[in-house]
């Protein structure tokens, strides 16, 4: 059982594996993977602590209840498993900032969790934006052949590829 | 005990989503796709691990899924789409994808393996984005949002072919793709 401990395994390992797994979420649970819609019952249940039930009303929330689904328990469940292999394979460590971004911006934490957080707003914006994320598109949706989300996919490499030889090229080479 | 039941019956879903989840976790982590290095270094064009993973998990699951669907074991969810939301949604969420340098789903595996800059940043900006969106939805919806309406068509649909006729040539087409990567000693 070797292979459980291994810090690494092949991409093409990798990706076999979560192709099957969609295979048995499909059977199973009749559902495509997908992570975005959890960040947006997230956001609703957060807002209905804040001001009630009203946020049932608005629109968007009424296509994604503001509860705990199946999911949001897919989400949950990526911490611990990616937690377990970590673990297991003595790759879990707490970092705040990651060597490529040092790198090219330097070691001030609370700038790397501002861009972080920035980033994230954008991220989850275009995600709803775009109805699906780099798993529930990117992955879930072109295999199934969805016209959407063969461009969705597509465009998420393009505007990130254009974002980030901007970002290491050019903002990296002044700093 | 009909209520009990009723509880019961309703848990059976969200445990299989966290049994899938964490199976999915831990395939991200094993594969890398939780760390910023590696997905920043697939946007850099300097790293093609998560393009590797995403296209082998395209050919496994494109070509299991449709044979079970020919088989009527599964049904088919494809998302509905327009130019409008694909297009400019996709463009921001790249932005967000390389000022980031995690997805929604690789997010929560960085967070598992540790990484602060995603649970403490990252996690809070997209559930304030996904917020943001719900706040602007309505006003969107009939604009902007409907430009170049397609529907939840698929490829085959689109092309009025049998299934097969476009999966067989795209999975050849991603294996050549991936087979010049690695001779290529991407």
């Amino acid at each position: 059982m070797g292979w459980l401990t291994e810090a690494v395994w092949s991409p093409y390992a990798v990706g076999a594996g979560i192709g099957i797994l969609s295979w048995f979420t499909f059977l199973i649970s009749k559902k495509p993977i997908g992570c975005s819609t959890a960040f947006a019952r997230t956001s609703g249940m957060l807002e209905k602590i804040f001001r009630g039930g009203k946020v049932e009303k608005k629109e968007y929330y009424k296509q994604f209840k503001p509860e705990i689904d199946w999911e949001w328990m897919l989400v949950l469940g990526i911490i611990v498993g990616a937690f377990v292999s970590a673990v297991i394979s003595g790759d879990f460590e707490l970092v705040w900032i990651p060597s490529k971004w040092s790198s090219a911006f330097g070691t001030n934490v609370v700038f790397r969790v501002f861009i972080a957080l920035a980033g994230g707003i954008f991220l989850g914006f275009g995600a709803r934006w775009s109805g699906g994320c780099t798993s529930g598109h990117g992955i879930s949706g072109t295999l199934q052949l969805a016209v959407s989300s063969w461009i969705s996919a597509i465009f998420f490499f393009i505007g990130g590829i254009i974002t980030a030889f901007f970002m290491f090229y050019i903002i990296g080479m002044w700093g | 005990m009909k209520e009990y039941n009723k509880v019961k019956k309703d848990k059976k879903p969200l445990i299989a989503g966290l049994i899938f989840g964490i199976i999915f976790g831990f395939l991200l982590q094993k594969g890398g796709a939780t760390k910023y290095d590696v997905i920043i270094g697939q946007l850099l064009l300097e790293d093609f691990t998560v393009l590797k993973i995403m296209l082998s998990a395209v050919v496994v699951g494109m070509t299991g899924i449709y044979f079970m669907k020919s088989m009527g074991w599964v049904e088919l969810y494809p998302k509905p789409g327009s130019a409008g939301m694909n297009i400019i949604g996709g463009l921001i969420f790249g932005a967000g994808f390389a000022i980031l340098g995690y997805c929604p789903g690789t997010i929560a595996g960085a967070v598992g393996n540790g990484y602060l800059d995603a649970a403490v940043g990252g996690l809070i900006g997209i559930i304030i984005g996904a917020g943001l969106y719900a706040a602007v939805f309505s006003e969107i919806k009939d604009g902007i949002l409907k430009k170049g309406d397609f529907g939840n068509i698929t490829l085959p649909e689109l092309l009025k072919v049998n299934h097969w006729v476009v999966i067989i040539p795209l999975c050849a087409a991603i294996v050549l793709f991936l087979y010049w990567l690695e001779t290529a000693g991407l």
